[in-house]
């Protein structure tokens, strides 16, 4: 088989570019290696409302598990703060439902999916790409102009184009989470829980959904004393008031890229969302950024291909449209993460006691210049803002 | 080579994206290592429940 463009993964941000590729006409055909789309989640499912609307990105009713107000945020010793308001609001989405109506969209646009079609190997032949896939049935090639890698944390088409996307275990987050019903909290909001014994270098969370609710946390390997695992079943045990009744419908575990590391073109190959490690470096959400990148390399894409010219240099374009957009804001939040990853358990209590919701979400979207004025103006926080310039 | 303990293995693909040597692949429920793991061990430390063992 011949294509002019091959994507591999139907995530987010495979079945976005999907869908953008063939609503420009464009010959896209789509491969996934499970046998269904959108299970098993590694995620805890939540979107911004304000981001997904600012990207115009309509999600299906039927994929939107709860709607929510805003976020919970607890120190180590328990003090509460909310975050609720304009632009604060989100989605505990379905994904298992999303991805489908997503896959469904980049259908009805024209694109082909096969799934339980794994790509084996990818190798460079005349100026094109052959992608040797094995599936029900049996071994073929397929040969196209463009490969979009959207193969997620375990992106294969970047390192055969070679990309560097390895991750780094100082910047992946190893990610535990059990999908719980019977889940005693305010599920208008999502919880999190922050602490150097709750999650070393990462955080805890609840996410509600329809009639569960995703209980999970991440964790930094540098910080960490024992598994991923076994911090979210200490959480759970210390937490009896939230989960006294609670059951497990669901376990998922993951890998969570929280710096960006790689080049996002190679001859003939974009790589787009985890393949790229496009996830915010701060909360570890890449939904949303997925997809947009996705819509920047369709962009990228239809021009290049219109130019048949599809040389790494032509498709970088597509990583400076990213950069315009991201990096500044990127480079903002890693500070904040490193910041983030040198404080102890009083200094959380320390910003548990000075920060509003407001403060925090001003922090999130990488307004930090506010932050530092905060801090030196009260002598007892001198430890922390030595520790926020160091 | 890494031993997996597939009683235990979530067929996630976390340790798929960290390791440097591109031993690993995850297909469905199967994860695989191939002859060019080097035991360096990184998968082991990252794995969220333990699966993995040099």
């Amino acid at each position: 088989m011949e294509v002019e463009c091959l994507v591999i993964g139907a995530g987010p941000a495979g079945s976005m570019a999907a869908r953008e590729l063939a609503s420009r006409g464009i010959e896209t055909v789509v491969i996934e290696k499970r046998q269904e789309i959108g299970a098993p989640k590694r995620c805890a499912e939540g979107v911004s409302k304000h981001s997904l609307e600012k990207l115009g990105i309509k999600v299906h009713e039927l994929g939107i598990a709860r709607i929510i107000k805003g976020a919970a945020l607890y120190s180590p010793s328990g003090k509460k703060v909310v975050m609720e308001g304009q632009g604060m609001e989100g989605y505990v989405l379905e994904r298992k439902v999303f991805e489908k109506y997503l896959a469904s969209e980049a259908i009805k646009e024209g694109a082909r999916y096969m799934i339980k079609t794994q790509a084996t190997d990818m190798v460079r032949e005349n100026g094109k790409w052959k992608i040797s896939i094995k599936n029900l049935d049996g071994e073929d090639e397929i040969k196209a102009k463009l490969v979009i890698g959207a193969d997620g944390v375990e992106s294969k088409v970047g390192r055969w184009a070679g990309l560097k996307t390895l991750n780094r275990l100082t910047d992946y987050h190893s990610g535990m989470q059990f999908e719980m019903a019977g889940v005693n909290a305010d599920m208008n909001y999502i919880h999190l829980f922050f602490g150097n014994d709750v999650a070393p270098l990462g955080y805890a969370w609840i996410f509600p959904k329809a009639f569960s609710a995703n209980v999970g946390l991440g964790v930094l390997e540098k910080g960490a004393k024992m598994r991923a695992y076994d911090y979210l079943k200490k959480f759970i045990e210390e937490h009896e008031e939230i989960f006294k009744n609670a059951s497990p419908v669901e376990i998922n575990s993951g890998g969570v890229p929280v710096a960006h590391f790689t080049e996002m073109a190679a001859d003939g190959v974009m790589l787009v969302g985890d393949a790229a490690q496009l996830v915010n470096p701060i909360h570890g959400g890449g939904i949303v950024r997925a997809m947009h990148s996705s819509i920047m390399a369709a962009e990228v894409a239809e021009e290049a291909l219109k130019e048949n010219n599809l040389s790494k240099d032509r498709l970088m374009k597509y990583e400076n449209m990213w950069n315009e957009e991201y990096e500044e804001k990127t480079n903002k939040l890693l500070k904040l993460r490193s910041f983030l990853e040198k404080l102890n358990d009083k200094d959380f209590e320390l910003l548990a006691d000075i920060l509003e919701g407001e403060d925090i979400f001003q922090l999130t979207q990488a307004k930090l210049s506010f932050f530092l004025k905060k801090l030196v103006k009260r002598p007892s926080l001198l430890r922390l803002a030595t520790k926020y310039l160091k | 080579m890494i031993k997996i303990n597939r009683d235990r293995c979530m067929y996630c693909g976390g340790c798929v994206g960290v390791c440097p040597t591109n031993a690993l692949t995850l297909n469905e429920t199967m994860l695989t290592v191939s002859e060019a793991c080097n035991d360096c061990g990184i998968c082991v430390k990252f794995c969220p429940v333990g699966a993995l063992e040099v």
